[in-house]
């Protein structure tokens, strides 16, 4: 069975194109963004803990329930011992007011939604304010480690490929990013460690499928002598089409599996990673090459042809010994 | 089968073997984080007051030592309560004097107050209590945060808890919590001070030939006998220390003169010039190492030292490794004390899970249903190396102790996702190079080969990223790295080499063939 038999699409025709959408998408994300701010979850914004002791076993997924109709990312969790009955219940700080006033607030909110549910006799064991886990100095450390794997890659395809390559990687990287950001402000979902997580996942897709690509340029530059780089690009997004397809076909299937049936706690994060693929594969086929060959043509133009062909000798040579 | 083939299935099979090794029991070897198994909580309550009450007797000692520097004779410089300090007969000709010295040293954070008979009192600003009651919660936010990292603990909760100086703690996994608590809980805090007196059976006795009175500018501490005494002794010793924890660069295990276990520290720059100084000047006397207010040992200064110096007593080995970690993670500011201590579930809880666990077995299925009715019989050669190379990423994860949580597991996730990429990309070559005309086995050996470039170039810049996100980001970022990273080593070793073995293996049955089931 074969997916595409000799796929000849034309895709690097479409690149324009394709730059002033995801650009587009890109602007309305960061106005998104900013206009909404990216909602922060307990992790980075600290908030209320609250601590219930029910008279009979109720099950945190009875609590959660209960809670669905707060704001916010909530954690349940079982505190003590199972016969304990007790649950500590960990909600992120309201939107605006003292801090005095949102423990108050978050512990009647907490109870008011209990009693609604109805699930069972309960007592207020505590209520405390909690930090945030991730505080300032933890966010900037994250922030770091980040920007230093994205210059780590950049150096690595500029090595091994070229310094447009490169630019091209981290563009579409950056791309889908941004893009999974505006889709979680626009659904309304928090920034937890665990859509962290996902978002470091869909980076390692996005550059692991855009250097699949380069990797095919480089090896058809051998026979493709003389063809210009634009065609070289397309050939090397058709060969390997089948394989795009087919790899983002089955990580999409098994996170779709993971967003359907893993429950509302891994939602968020199978929401993001969902995203992350389909932005991830259209970026490495649109966005990723497109920005090479942009870039590679503002290098070579201003030569003159016999210059540009020169240019390209010792890349050959030094692909050799590789 | 050639020889070459079975010395590669032999080794495939010993990996195998090993990585089982490594995680099984996988009830007792792979650990699960808060996330997914829960652990302690603990909330501690740092004693701020400590903080005052310390820089409240180094300013008094500061303005002592300057008072007596310049020539002003006073009566008596003595801490009052934990935020104030008592100035009596300052005589009253240099009064003038006494308040210039007094506004430059101490002025800054303490308010001044006179009373008749040249007595003064100076109190802690309020500015200055609430600073410095912050600046201990904090410090001890990021002591016990190091602290607990350093144990070991994969992404553990620490955050500012309750109305300011309290602080909670969760941490994954039950079966070490008492050593945590002496880790979190220990001061550690070591301060080298030169002894004037002693070793005396009891604080009487020491200070007999002294009248019974602690000279201002010394203290009484006590200590374990040296070698063969019993009972405790006293030391009377300088009441400001020569060189103190912050002073230190590193502190490790090591051995003593007699064998025993010690713990050897050095001196950052700026406390080797001091320790330099202090020792040359003390030479022949005796130089008390004190640990949480207790003398360890107190060794006679045999010539200069300038930065290594070594903690001995009679410790464990293990007290040793504890020790040292908790001089490396910094002194506590303050002491603390345990408010609450309760075991946790799981974070995500335990139905969700279960939902997650069943979720991702549903997606595993139908990636496998795929791959077999795409790839037809390679798909299963597919899954086999995917399958192995889950194996061996859980022996790596048993056998370094890293702990799994949900981060952890979308970098298994996104190893899973290379693993099939890697064998996709492979499988989509193989068919290429058949489609131009080559033979079964000379396509499997043209794929393999073209494609391994490809997939070095992937996993090496994803090993970049990884190693990265490693050396600079804390907890989940951590974790995520290193599964990322165990993970693709494992791919590699699977999708090229185990992946071309078990075509190779299904090559040499039919070594004519001209069509792959693929």
């Amino acid at each position: 069975m074969d997916l595409f038999t000799n796929a000849n699409y034309n895709f690097t025709k479409w690149r324009w194109h394709a730059i002033a959408f995801s650009a587009l998408i890109v602007l309305l994300g960061l106005v998104q963004i900013a206009r909404q701010g990216m909602p922060l979850g307990i992790d980075f914004s600290g908030g209320t803990i609250v601590i219930l002791k029910f008279q009979q076993a109720t099950s945190e997924q009875q609590v959660r329930d209960a809670l669905d109709t707060l704001p916010g990312e909530k954690v349940v969790q079982q505190y003590g011992a199972a016969t304990n009955n007790e649950v500590l219940i960990r909600l992120p700080q309201a939107a605006q007011g003292e801090q005095g006033t949102s423990l108050e607030q978050g512990a009647r909110q907490v109870m008011d939604a209990v009693k609604a549910a109805n699930i069972g006799q309960f007592t207020v064991t505590s209520t405390e304010i909690v930090g945030p886990v991730i505080g300032k100095d933890l966010q900037r450390k994250g922030i770091y480690a980040t920007l230093a794997s994205i210059l780590g890659i950049t150096l690595y395809i500029a090595f091994r490929f070229r310094p447009s390559f490169a630019v091209g990687a981290i563009a579409a990287t950056l791309h889908d990013v941004i893009v999974t950001f505006a889709f979680l402000t626009f659904f309304g979902y928090e920034l937890s460690l665990n859509i962290i997580a996902a978002i470091l996942t869909i980076t390692g897709y996005s550059v692991n499928d855009t250097i699949v690509i380069f990797d095919r340029v480089r090896e058809n530059a051998r026979t493709m002598r003389g063809v210009a780089l634009e065609q070289q690009v397309n050939t090397a997004v058709n060969q390997t089409l089948s394989r795009t397809i087919i790899t983002a076909g089955t990580t999409f299937l098994s996170v779709l599996a993971l967003y359907l049936f893993g429950g509302e706690v891994l939602e968020g994060f199978a929401f993001t990673m969902l995203v992350g693929i389909v932005s991830g594969t259209y970026s490495t086929v649109f966005i990723a090459s497109s920005i090479a060959i942009a870039l590679s043509k503002n290098v070579v133009q201003p030569a003159a042809p016999a210059r540009a062909v020169a240019s390209e000798r010792p890349r050959r040579r030094e692909r050799r010994n590789v | 089968m050639t020889s070459n083939l079975r010395w590669k299935l032999i080794a495939i099979l010993a990996v195998i073997a090993l990585a089982v090794l490594a995680f099984y029991p996988p009830k007792d070897k792979v650990r699960l984080g808060l996330d997914l198994k829960g652990g302690v909580h603990l909330v501690l309550r740092v004693q701020t007051d400590d903080a005052l009450k310390l820089e409240t007797e180094t300013s008094a000692e500061r303005l002592r030592d300057e008072l007596s520097r310049q020539g002003v004779t006073v009566g008596s410089v003595a801490a009052q309560d934990v935020r104030s300090f008592r100035v009596e007969g300052v005589p009253g000709d240099r009064d003038a004097d006494f308040r210039r010295i007094a506004e430059e040293w101490v002025g800054v954070s303490f308010d001044r107050s006179s009373s008749a008979g040249g007595v003064y009192t100076f109190t802690l600003k309020t500015a200055q209590v609430t600073r410095l009651r912050q600046e201990a919660v904090a410090q001890a936010l990021q002591t016990i945060e190091r602290r607990v990292n350093e144990l070991g603990v994969a992404e553990p909760i620490v955050a500012p808890h309750g109305d300011g100086d309290q602080i909670l703690v969760q941490m994954p996994g039950v079966t070490d919590v008492s050593r945590a608590k002496e880790i979190i809980r220990s001061t550690a805090l070591l301060e080298l001070k030169i002894v004037e007196d002693g070793p005396a059976p009891s604080r009487e006795a020491l200070l007999a030939a002294r009248g019974g009175q602690v000279p201002p500018d010394l203290e009484v501490v006590p200590g374990a006998s040296e070698a063969g005494g019993t009972g405790p002794v006293f030391y009377l010793v300088k009441r400001v220390a020569g060189i103190t924890g912050r002073d230190l660069r590193n502190a490790r295990g090591s051995l003593d003169e007699n064998n025993q276990p010690a713990v050897s520290f050095s001196l950052n720059q700026q406390g080797a010039d001091k320790f330099g100084q202090l020792t040359a000047q003390n030479i022949g006397r005796q130089l008390a190492i004190i640990l949480d207010g207790r003398i360890q040992s107190a060794p006679t200064i045999e010539g200069r030292i300038y930065d290594e110096g070594r903690i001995s007593g009679s410790f464990t080995q293990q007290e040793v490794q504890d020790l040292s970690l908790t001089l490396r993670s910094g002194a506590l500011p303050a002491s603390l004390t345990y408010l609450e201590e309760r075991t946790v579930g799981p974070s995500l809880g335990q139905d969700s899970i279960r939902a997650g666990v069943l979720a991702s077995f549903i997606g595993l299925g139908l990636v496998t249903l795929f791959m077999l009715a795409y790839y037809k019989l390679s798909g299963i050669n597919a899954l086999l190396s995917v399958s192995l190379n889950l194996l061996i990423l859980l022996g790596f994860m048993a056998y370094i102790g890293a702990v799994m949580t949900l981060p952890g597991i979308a970098g298994f996730i996104l190893t899973i996702g290379m693993g099939v990429d890697s064998n996709v990309l492979i499988f989509e070559r193989i068919k290429e190079e058949m489609a131009a005309g080559k033979s079964a086995r000379g396509a499997v050996a043209a794929g393999f080969d073209r494609v391994f470039l490809t997939i070095l170039d992937t996993h090496v810049a994803s090993l970049i990223s990884a190693a990265f996100l490693f050396q600079f980001g804390t907890g989940p970022i951590r974790g995520f790295a290193t599964t990322l990273f165990f993970g693709l080593l494992a791919n590699v070793f699977t999708a090229v080499f185990v992946s071309r073995t078990l075509f190779e293996l299904i090559l040499s049955r039919r070594p004519q063939a001209a069509k792959l089931s693929i």
